[in-house]
C-alpha cells in the first residue's frame, strides 16, 4: 500500500482550508463563499480522516460522517437564506447586503 | 371606656381618610361637615370618657388598652396602644374642644378657599395625630404622633402652595423642628438601650428604680428629650420657625399654637417628669429658658406690624411660662395656663383671622383702625382673649392660670428671685403688646372699611371661646382666695404637686403686684398708642423697633452660623467625588459602546476577517506558549 507521510497529508489539508478561507474573503458573490465554507469544512474533515488512519481508529471516520450531516444541514439553511436574500436584494451581492449594523455609523 | 378611648384617635383619622380618598367628590358642605364632624364626635367621646374617668376617681388612674401589635422584633416591641389618665385626659378634651370649634370656625373661613376638602383632611390628620400624641401609651407611638403633627403642619403651613414664602415657611417649621425631633430620638433610644422597653409607664418606673439623681445618664437623656420639646414648642434656640409659620390660613395657625404642635413640648416634659425630676441641671435649663423665650419673644412682639406675627411671639412667650412652671416642678401650674391658653390663643387668632378676612388680607395693624364700630362682635371677642392674655385681675381665666406661674418662679423650691423677675416683667411686655394691638386695631379712626360681615359659624365659636376665656379660671383659685382646686386636684393623679418653700412673703402681694403691672401696662399702651401716638412714634421707627421687629436676629444669625456655610459648603462640593463616580460609569459605558457600534459594520468580509485574524492570534499564542 503506497504510504504517503502523515506531514505531507496535513499540509495538503491546511492548503485545501487556505484555498476555502481565501476563496471566503475575496469572493463577494454568496454562493461562492458558502462553496468557499464547504471546502474548508472538508478540509477539516480531511484532517479528521489522517489522524484516524494515523491512530489506526475509526473514530476519524466516525467523525467525518458527523461532519457531512453537519454541512448539509448547514447547506439547506445557507442555500434557504440565500433564496431569501436574492428574493429581497435582487442580489447576491455580500457587500451590499449589509443591513445588519449599527445605525450609529 | 376602653372603646371610646381607643376611637378619640382614630375617629379623626378615619375622616382624614375619607376626606383624602374620596374629597374632590363631595361639595363643600358635606366635606366641611365631615371635616368638623369627625372632630366633634371625638369631642363627645372624649367627654364621655373624661366622665366615665372621674366617676372612677380615685379608685382607677389610668386606663389602657391596646388595639394591635404595632412594631414586634425581638425585644423591641411597640403596640398601638392608648392610655388615659388625668395628664391626657386633659390635652384630649382640649385638643378636640377648640380643634372642634375652630373646624367649625374655618367651614365659613375656608369657604372660598380652592382646597376646600384638602384643608379638612390636613387638619383631621393634625388633630388625630395629636391625639395620638396625647395617648400614646408608649414612647415610639408618642414620637409617630410627634412626627405626625410636624409634617401636618408643614403641609397646612404651606397650604397655599403656589406662594413660593409660603413653600420656605413650612420648610423652615419641618427643618427646625427636624432638628429638635433627631434630638429626641436619640434620647428614645438611649432609654431603649438601657430599660429594654417603650413602656412609658414602665419607663419611668425603671428610671426611677435604676438611675440616681443627677446621674450623668439622666441627665443626658433628659437633655435630649427636652431638646426636642424645644424644637417643637418654638422655644429658644429653636423658636425662629413659628412667627413664619403665620403663612398658613389663621385657622392653621389657631389651630398649631392653641390646642395642638406647640404644646407638644409640654406634654413631653409633663409626661416624662419622673425623668426630669431625676436631672435638677435641665429643670433649670428648662426654668432659664423659659424666662428668657419670653421675654425675648415680649421683646420682639412689641416690634411687629402683623397682626399674626404679634400673635405668634406671644404664643411663644406664653410657653416659656409654661415652660417656667414647668422647670420649677408646678406641672399642674403648666398645664393649667397650657388649657387656659389654648382657650384665649384660639380666640384671639380666630378673631384676628376675621379682621384680615374682611379687610381683604390685610395684616398690617397700622393701616388697621376703628374696628370697634365696624365690628362690635369681633371687638369684644378679642377684647376677652386680650384680657385674659394679658392676665386682667380677678375676672379672666388668664389670671387665674398665669398668676400661680408668677408665685411658684419665685417660691417653688427650685425658683428664685431673677425667675420671678422675668416672668414679671414678661407679664408686663404681653400687657404692653396685647393693648398696643387691641388700640391700634379697634380704636382710633378706620382706616379701612370691612368688605363683609363674618356669619354664624364663624361668631359662634368666637362667642363659646370668649365664654371660655374668661370663666375657664374659675375652676382652679390661688391659695389666697379659697381652696378651690378642682384642676390641680385631678392634675395631681398623675403629676406631683409643686413643693413651695418658706419665702416670708404672703402670696397676697405677689398677687398684688402683678395686677397693678397689668393696669400700668394697659395704662402705657393707652397713653402710647390711643391718646398720644406721638410718644411711639420715635419707637415705632427706631433702631431698637427694627431689632425687635427681627426677632432679636435669630434668624440672621442663624443665617450667618449655620445656613450660609451649609449652603456654601453645599456649591463648593456640588461636584464631589461620588459624582465623578457615577458620571465616570456613564461616560466610560457611552465610550464603549462608541467603540464596538464601529465593529458592527454589516460588511460580511470583514466579519470573516476578524474571526481570521482571532484564529490566527489564538494559534500564535497556543504554539508559541
Amino acid at each position: 500500500m503506497l504510504t504517503v507521510p502523515i506531514e505531507t497529508m496535513l499540509i495538503f489539508a491546511g492548503l485545501l482550508f487556505l484555498i476555502g478561507l481565501v476563496g471566503l474573503l475575496t469572493r463577494r458573490n454568496l454562493i461562492f463563499m458558502l462553496m468557499s465554507i464547504e471546502i474548508m469544512f472538508n478540509s477539516a474533515g480531511l484532517v479528521f480522516i489522517i489522524a484516524g488512519r494515523h491512530w489506526k481508529q475509526a473514530d476519524g471516520q466516525v467523525m467525518f460522517i458527523f461532519i457531512l450531516a453537519v454541512a448539509a444541514v448547514e447547506v439547506a439553511i445557507g442555500l434557504a437564506l440565500l433564496l431569501q436574500v436574492y428574493h429581497h436584494y435582487k442580489t447576491l451581492d455580500a457587500d451590499s447586503v449589509g443591513k445588519l449594523k449599527d445605525n450609529n455609523q | 371606656m376602653e372603646t371610646c378611648i381607643a376611637l378619640i384617635p382614630l375617629i379623626p383619622l378615619l375622616g382624614f381618610l375619607i376626606l383624602a380618598v374620596a374629597g374632590g367628590k363631595f361639595d363643600r358642605k358635606t366635606a366641611g361637615y365631615i371635616g368638623a364632624g369627625s372632630v366633634g364626635i371625638s369631642l363627645v367621646l372624649a367627654l364621655i370618657a373624661g366622665a366615665l374617668f372621674l366617676r372612677s376617681l380615685p379608685g382607677v388612674s389610668s386606663y389602657s388598652v391596646s388595639l394591635w401589635e404595632w412594631i414586634s422584633a425581638g425585644e423591641l416591641r411597640a403596640d398601638m396602644s392608648f392610655s388615659l389618665d388625668s395628664l391626657s385626659l386633659v390635652f384630649c378634651i382640649v385638643i378636640t374642644f377648640v380643634g372642634f370649634l375652630i373646624h367649625v370656625y374655618s367651614i365659613e373661613f375656608m369657604s372660598g378657599d380652592e382646597g376646600f376638602s384638602r384643608f379638612f383632611a390636613y387638619m383631621n390628620l393634625f388633630v388625630g395625630s395629636m391625639l395620638i400624641l396625647v395617648l400614646a401609651d408608649n414612647i415610639l407611638l408618642l414620637y409617630f404622633g410627634w412626627e405626625g403633627v410636624g409634617l401636618c403642619s408643614y403641609l397646612l403651613i404651606g397650604f397655599w402652595y403656589k406662594e413660593p414664602e409660603n413653600g420656605y415657611a413650612a420648610r423652615k417649621a419641618f427643618i427646625v423642628t427636624r432638628i429638635g425631633d433627631t434630638a429626641m430620638i436619640i434620647g428614645i433610644f438611649i432609654l431603649f438601650v438601657n430599660f429594654r422597653t417603650f413602656h412609658l409607664d414602665e419607663l419611668m418606673l425603671q428610671v426611677n428604680d435604676k438611675w440616681s439623681v443627677g446621674s450623668p445618664l439622666a441627665v443626658i437623656t433628659a437633655a435630649l428629650l427636652l431638646f426636642g420639646a424645644l424644637g417643637k414648642s418654638a422655644q429658644l434656640p429653636l423658636q425662629t420657625w413659628l412667627p413664619d409659620a403665620m403663612a398658613g390660613p389663621s385657622p392653621v395657625s389657631a389651630l398649631i399654637h392653641a390646642a395642638t404642635m406647640v404644646t407638644a413640648g409640654v406634654y413631653l416634659i409633663a409626661r416624662c417628669h419622673v425623668l426630669f425630676n431625676l436631672a435638677p441641671v435641665v429643670m433649670t435649663a428648662i426654668a432659664i429658658i423659659g424666662a428668657l423665650t419670653l421675654l425675648i419673644a415680649g421683646f420682639s412682639a412689641l416690634g411687629q406690624h402683623d397682626l399674626k406675627r404679634i400673635l405668634a411671639y406671644s404664643t411663644i412667650s406664653q410657653i416659656g411660662y409654661m415652660f417656667l412652671a414647668l422647670g420649677v416642678g408646678a406641672w399642674s401650674a403648666a398645664i393649667f395656663h397650657f388649657m387656659i391658653h389654648a382657650f384665649f390663643k384660639a380666640l384671639l387668632f380666630l378673631a384676628g383671622g376675621v379682621v384680615i378676612l374682611v379687610l381683604k388680607e390685610e395684616h398690617d395693624i397700622f393701616r388697621m383702625g376703628g374696628m370697634k364700630k365696624e365690628m362690635p362682635l369681633i371687638f369684644f371677642t378679642f377684647l376677652a382673649g386680650s384680657a385674659s392674655l394679658s392676665a386682667l385681675p380677678l375676672v379672666t381665666a388668664g389670671f387665674y392660670s398665669k398668676d400661680p406661674i408668677l408665685w411658684y418662679s419665685f417660691s417653688s423650691v427650685t425658683g428664685n428671685f431673677w425667675l420671678w423677675i422675668a416672668a414679671f416683667t414678661g407679664a408686663f411686655l404681653t400687657t404692653l403688646y396685647t393693648f398696643r394691638l387691641v388700640f391700634v386695631v379697634f380704636f382710633g379712626e378706620t382706616k379701612l372699611k370691612p368688605s363683609f360681615q363674618p356669619g354664624k359659624l364663624m361668631t359662634v365659636p368666637l362667642a363659646i371661646l370668649a365664654f371660655f376665656s374668661i370663666v375657664a379660671g374659675f375652676i382652679e383659685l390661688p391659695e389666697s382666695f379659697g381652696r378651690f382646686h378642682l384642676f390641680s386636684s385631678l392634675a395631681e393623679n398623675t403629676l406631683p404637686a409643686v413643693t413651695v418653700r418658706e419665702t416670708g412673703y404672703p402670696e397676697t402681694l405677689f398677687q398684688l403686684l402683678s395686677a397693678l403691672i397689668v393696669f400700668a401696662g394697659i395704662y402705657l399702651a393707652y397713653l402710647a398708642y390711643y391718646k398720644k401716638p406721638s410718644m411711639s412714634e420715635s419707637f415705632e421707627h427706631g433702631r431698637i423697633h427694627r431689632f425687635f421687629e427681627s426677632g432679636f436676629g435669630f434668624d440672621r444669625l442663624y443665617d450667618v452660623l449655620l445656613v450660609n456655610p451649609l449652603v456654601w459648603l453645599s456649591a463648593i462640593n456640588r461636584n464631589d467625588i461620588f459624582d465623578w463616580l457615577n458620571i465616570g460609569l456613564a461616560r466610560l459605558t457611552v465610550l464603549g459602546n462608541r467603540l464596538f457600534s464601529l465593529t458592527q459594520n454589516g460588511k460580511l468580509r470583514w466579519y470573516v476577517m476578524s474571526f481570521t485574524i482571532g484564529i490566527v492570534l489564538i494559534l500564535t499564542y497556543m504554539i508559541l506558549r
